[in-house]
């Protein structure tokens, strides 16, 4: 039995993007056909990925240890790319998922595949629910939340939450999920669960950010297994990583010589680093600033003009992932700009006020001990991973650059630092970029391979995972600090 | 009053007063400092920075330093400091990475005095020169530290941690040219100032970030720093190496650590997250703080000693939006409230308790016949002068064991062993475990499971017939049944008799449906009951109250024999459960009750055994004739469960909750259940029943407790050429490439169970080994060893 077959496209297996969608629509004798899908990642040739992979046996050392599955998985491929952070995301993956702590195995596949379904990764779902069924779940709970014990469906309020729009997170949601009762969750447990909501939500950006590829050979199918979707349109994997291609993406840089493109940038970053002292902003300046990239954020559209759904237009998607939707609720929330929400005017979260290093450690690590000290590794190793390259540039100081793209991803999560100046952002991300990062961090289901390619042209691939690396840590910090303050000041 | 004397003339001949009080301000606090003249105090925090002139009876606000149309970043603090030399400096660090000076003094209504913009991050720390007026320093969470003389437009010396952020910089007292900075990766820096290249000294100090330090004020090696890790260390630093002298173990991670003017071992720390109260410790004493103030609702985020040879107020500014003062006389003393006396029962019945000396000295005098019994040994630690605590700390330890053989436990140990709790039916494992029961001579206990066997198995012909074959075994084994009511008229204080008690826990469940039904009748007839039933009543109650007393305060009178010291009570709140039980059983007595009440009444002076068995049959026969559901006597059962739980028989409890399951559980509450069994569990740990625990933890439906055996389930190997753990895989060793464990029988490989002699440490496939044995009792290896396997 399989549930992903009462899909009609031909092209069963692929998303189709809307405007590849209307040209199948006036002409229904054209079949698509199906991509051959090669090495772990649409984005990425996969001589990139092999390459780097042959070589590196400590990777296959860290699979053999921390891995669930026991076998090097798509994922772990690309980001063996940066051997070092890989070593800190297995291990605190595999502490999150196998070791001591106060959810039961399967319950925490299951809330995996609940903080996936919210982005509808099918890759992340698959996966889980191959583990699920492993670790002794129940196979009944994989045909939807109506399936599940209350005490599970409890958490898909913190999940959305969580997911789209963090920010809404108030001690209220985690005073009706603690409150005594028949299906009240520990704190430790919720932790531990949110922990987990966030990794994977994080990780679902990764995963498309990155076009990770289904994974080959679904060993067993056993009917609950999605059909593979592969997000990637057809447009998009056929055209070859071809620089040319970039112009038919809208962006308003038309096309610039990629190569005085990446001087400019460079050049940018020395004068930040250098000149500091010189622009001195006031501060009204510096608030605007923030304002302003908050507000941009808003404009950054998700996706480029062929790309761009409307909300209407996009429930023909919904008909297809349908399968996802059972393990969510209200499919329709989304992420919705921080800077729009006028009516209710929510604070800004200043980020000193509440530290991932002060205070979100001490609790984490208080409620769920252990997990503390590997994110804090993870976070750590990701913002100071740097190779001291630029593209064909080496011994560049890429400070400022991995700082602006943490901030920014902040940013839309309405975290304010008051030691940034937001201007850099502006001076150091090009649009396409932002609009690569805003996608993949708030609608990560919608990262075409053109937006991918058309960011940073000159960059190494590997460099690019490495900018996915930040996108997925900044984000899984933001949601952490959200629901970890909501969790301190229910507990004050 | 030496103390007193120093403080007047340290204040000038002014000394300090006040009250413990506290004011509210209009945002949270980040950060506090008092002036030198001890009666202003500053706060500020990210939209506050006021000064508040501390009087006896409130603070007054005096100035609020935010001025100007907006609001600037400038004036979000993360830290203040105000000038221990010049009461009109002050220096506060913005979240934004700007250092501002203020001078109190300018006329204008503006006192901001200079901006330093020269750090990029946050500064956490701002710090003047103890002695020099115009040098301040500043930690940074860009990793660098930057003096400043206020004389100049810009920084003097950058030092460089060569690390991430600066948590905090402190100027050494006595050392004119040293700091000290503490980093987010654990270590501690010591500098000179006039050598920005390198620093003196570098030690890691805590894991994780250092949040603050403080120099000790008169002793001038000493540094206290406080971390994430929960941890107050003081270090000395005179030394070589810089070397932990104290450690003083927080519950939550340390934000901020003073130490306390006046007393050489005292500090006061307020914790970043989720401990809201400060608390001073003597650092000799790190388990207990010597005081603590509760008085702030959200994390405290600066404290501050009023007056630096004044140890008896303390400032703090908290998050709750509220500047508080401190009096020390007002603090609570956990230590007071803290139980000087402990008590702990062995597992044999052993009892030790220590307490202070002077409080066991006057009760042994009090109770002079515990002396031939009792084996006490004492401990007493020895005085040392010098020590703060020297009225609690002598103590003494006395253990009193009981008799041998009186207590022993292997009862328990037998009936856990032998019990079933799962895998048959309901029946089966009733009668089963009331064999047991009836086998270890505990036939109370056995008469429960039998009649619970009789309430909840369907009321087929079949168990009718095998009930009347159990009930008349009951009573043919109770001969000494007949005796119990004899014996009433015996003097009721003899109800030591041992015997007596046994036959009465015999009797008693079968009486309980008598007695019970006989009070549900009325009021009136229960008394009439009880009142033809005196001496058996009487002797009940004074058993039951004396057992008691025997039990608990009397070891040598308890009865050898005896294993059971809680048979004799039972009737009493079985008898009053009935009474509450709700009317349902109405219409039951229209059945049964005239047999009853006739066999009790009637037969009040002596009741025959057959009565009761009779009677028993009668009533469980009226049962099942109406049909009632099982479900009706939960409420009973439940209340039997309490009844052997509060008793002491905790096993009698979870067994029977164990084999039920279902039908009983969700009448008793979850907390409940989870006391029962953790209870058990660790009762049958402490007689190494492992086996027995597992298979309760794992038959538990408990959440709590169903976890219990999921923790820690990992096994960790080492190579037994290399000695190296061997992480991947249990049996090859990835350094030296060998297997590890071979079976000596089949010389393959051990992927599973691998068994081994503890004398000769071969063993192999536990199948394997344990065909061998059969044969040989020499190792298989051919060491010649004679192999034993427990």
């Amino acid at each position: 039995m399989n549930r992903g077959g009462s899909s009609p496209s031909a092209a069963a297996n692929y998303l189709l993007c809307t405007n590849c969608r209307k040209v199948l629509r006036k002409d229904k004798r054209i079949r698509v056909s199906q991509p051959l899908t090669r090495g772990p990642s649409a984005f990425i040739p996969e001589k990139e990925v092999v390459q780097a992979n042959t070589v590196d046996e400590r990777t296959n050392f860290l699979v053999e240890e921390y891995s669930t599955s026991g076998r090097l998985d798509n994922i772990t491929q690309v980001m063996s790319l940066h051997a070092q952070y890989l070593e800190s995301f297995l291990r605190s993956q595999f502490y999150m998922l196998r070791m001591d702590g106060p959810l039961p195995l399967p319950h925490r596949h299951y809330i995996a595949i609940m903080a996936a379904a919210r982005h509808q990764c099918s890759y992340l779902i698959n996966m889980h629910v191959d583990e699920f069924l492993k670790t002794g779940g129940i196979a009944e709970w994989l045909n939807g939340l109506e399936y599940v014990p209350q005490r599970l469906k409890n958490l898909n309020e913190i999940n959305k939450l969580l997911a789209h729009r963090p920010w809404l997170i108030t001690k209220e949601h985690i005073q009706k999920l603690v409150k005594t009762g028949e299906n009240n969750w520990s704190l430790p447990e919720l932790v531990h669960a949110v922990v987990l909501l966030a990794h994977y939500h994080a990780l679902a950006s990764f995963v498309f950010g990155s076009g990770i590829n289904p994974e080959r050979d679904p060993e067993i199918s056993n009917g609950f297994r999605l059909i593979s979707v592969n997000n990637f349109c057809v447009c998009d994997l056929a055209n070859d990583n071809n620089i040319e291609n970039a112009s038919l993406t809208g962006n308003n840089f038309g096309i610039v010589d990629s190569l005085s493109e990446l001087e400019a940038l460079m050049d940018r970053m020395k004068r930040l680093r250098e000149e500091r002292e010189d622009e001195e902003a006031s501060q009204e300046e510096m608030t605007t600033r923030f304002e302003k990239e908050k507000k941009e954020s808003l404009f950054v559209v998700s996706g480029d003009t062929f790309h761009s759904f409307p909300h209407s237009d996009f429930e023909d998607d919904m008909i297809i992932t349908s399968d996802v939707s059972r393990y969510i609720e209200d499919p329709g929330f989304g992420y919705e700009d921080f800077a729009r929400r006028g009516e209710e005017h929510l604070p800004t979260f200043r980020a000193q006020d509440y530290t991932w290093e002060n205070h979100g450690f001490s609790l984490v690590n208080r409620l769920y001990s252990d997990i503390g000290h590997l994110l804090d590794e993870k976070f750590r190793m990701v913002y100071n991973l740097t190779y001291n390259t630029m593209a064909t540039h080496e011994d560049v100081d890429t400070t400022t650059l991995r700082r602006a793209l943490f901030n920014y991803v902040h940013c839309m999560f309405g975290i304010r630092y008051d030691d940034y100046d937001y201007g850099e952002v502006n001076q150091l991300l090009e649009r396409s970029l932002k609009v690569y990062i805003k996608t993949v961090t708030c609608y990560p289901e919608r990262t075409t391979k053109r937006m991918y390619d058309s960011y940073w042209r000159q960059f190494k691939h590997s460099e690019k995972v490495h900018v996915n690396l930040l996108l997925m840590e900044a984000r899984m910090q933001a949601e952490l600090l959200y629901a970890l303050r909501a969790i301190t000041r229910h507990l004050t | 009053m030496e103390k007193m004397s120093r403080v007047t003339t340290a204040l000038g001949g002014s000394t300090l007063t006040g009250r413990t009080m506290h004011c509210h301000l209009d945002a949270p606090a980040n950060a506090i400092s008092v002036c030198r003249d001890a009666a202003q105090v500053v706060v500020a925090g990210r939209s506050i920075f006021k000064i508040y002139a501390i009087e006896d009876e409130q603070f007054v606000e005096k100035l609020n330093l935010r001025v100007g149309r907006k609001p600037s970043l400038n004036l979000s603090c993360a830290d203040v400091v105000w000038h221990q030399m010049d009461e009109n400096l002050l220096a506060t660090a913005a979240t934004n990475g700007v250092v501002v000076t203020w001078n109190l003094g300018r006329p204008s209504r503006n006192k901001q005095d200079q901006l330093f913009t020269e750090h990029k991050r946050t500064v956490n720390k701002v710090c003047f020169h103890p002695t020099e007026a115009h040098v301040l320093l500043s930690g940074s969470q860009d990793g660098f530290m930057k003096c400043f003389d206020l004389r100049r437009k810009d920084s003097v010396s950058t030092f460089s941690g060569q690390s991430e952020s600066v948590r905090d910089v402190q100027f050494s007292i006595r050392d004119y040219f040293t700091f000290a900075s503490t980093f987010e990766n654990g270590n501690v820096q010591l500098w000179d100032i006039r050598r920005p290249d390198r620093c003196e000294r570098m030690f890691t100090a805590h894991n994780g970030p250092v949040f603050c330090c403080d120099w000790h004020p008169e002793d001038r090696g000493w540094l206290a720093t406080g971390g994430r890790d929960k941890m107050v260390k003081v270090w000395d630093m005179t030394t070589h190496r810089a070397k932990e002298v104290h450690c003083v173990q927080t519950i939550a991670s340390v934000a901020r650590v003073k130490w306390r003017p006046e007393c050489r071992h005292h500090l006061a720390t307020c914790s970043m997250m989720v401990d809201h109260n400060i608390y001073v410790w003597d650092v000799r004493r790190p388990f207990v703080p010597a005081a603590m103030f509760e008085e702030h609702r959200d994390v405290t985020t600066g404290i501050a000693w009023r007056h630096p040879h004044d140890p008896s107020f303390l400032l703090s500014g908290s998050k709750d939006s509220t500047l508080c003062q401190h009096l020390f006389r007002d603090a609570s003393q956990p230590v007071e409230r803290a139980n000087p006396e402990g008590l702990c029962y062995g597992l044999f019945g052993d009892l030790a308790f220590a307490a202070k000396e002077s409080l066991v000295a006057t009760e042994s005098g009090r109770k002079p016949y515990a002396g031939d019994r009792r084996h006490p040994i004492f401990f007493k630690r020895k005085l040392d002068p010098a020590e703060p605590f020297v009225g609690l700390a002598s103590s003494a330890l006395s253990v009193f064991e009981i008799e041998p053989g009186s207590g022993s436990m292997s009862w328990f140990v037998d009936t856990a062993e032998r019990y079933a709790l799962a895998g048959r039916p309901l029946a089966e494992l009733c009668d089963h475990n009331a064999k047991v029961a009836r086998d270890l001579g505990r036939n109370q206990v056995a008469q429960t499971w039998t009649m619970l066997r009789i309430i909840y198995c369907s009321p087929g012909l079949a168990s009718a017939t095998s009930l009347n074959h159990s009930v008349g075994k009951g009573s043919s084994c109770g001969l000494p049944l007949m005796n119990s009511f004899n014996l009433k008229d015996m003097a009721p204080g003899l109800g030591s008799e041992t015997r007596l008690d046994r036959s009465k826990g015999d009797t008693r469940s079968d009486t309980v449906l008598l007695d019970s039904s006989a009070t549900l009748i009325t009021n009136e007839d229960n008394e009439e009951t009880e009142g033809s039933d005196v001496p058996a009543d009487y002797l009940l109650g004074d058993v039951e109250g004396e057992e008691d007393e025997l039990y608990l305060l009397d070891p040598e009178h308890a009865h050898p024999e005896d294993p059971e010291y809680v048979l004799p009570q039972e009737a009493f709140p079985l008898r009053h459960e009935i009474v509450d039980t709700p009317p349902g059983p109405e219409h039951l007595q229209d059945k049964a009750d005239s047999p009853h009440v006739s066999g009790s009444e009637a037969d009040a002076a002596s009741l025959a055994p057959v009565d009761s068995s009779f009677s028993l049959l009668s009533v469980s026969h009226a049962l099942h004739d109406t049909r009632l559901p099982p479900d009706f006597f939960s409420a009973l059962v439940c209340d039997m469960l309490r009844f052997y739980a509060e008793q002491g028989d905790v096993q009698m409890a979870v067994s029977v909750l164990i084999v039920l399951g279902e039908r009983v559980r969700k009448d008793i509450d979850e907390q409940t259940q989870e006391h029962w069994y953790t209870s058990y569990i660790d009762l049958l740990q402490r007689f190494c029943l492992w086996n027995v625990s597992n298979q309760v933890v794992k038959l538990s439906t408990s959440r709590a407790i169903s976890c219990l055996n999921q923790a820690s389930t990992t096994l960790h190997v080492n190579c037994s050429h290399c000695k190296r753990p061997m992480s991947s895989r249990g049996w090859v060793c990835d350094r030296c490439h060998r297997c590890a464990s071979m079976c000596a029988v089949c010389h393959h490989v051990v992927k599973g169970l691998f068994v081994w002699c503890q004398g000769c440490s071969h063993g192999g496939h536990l199948q394997h080994i344990m065909k061998w044995l059969e044969g040989s009792s020499h190792c298989p290896a051919g060491c010649g060893h004679l192999c034993e396997y427990s």
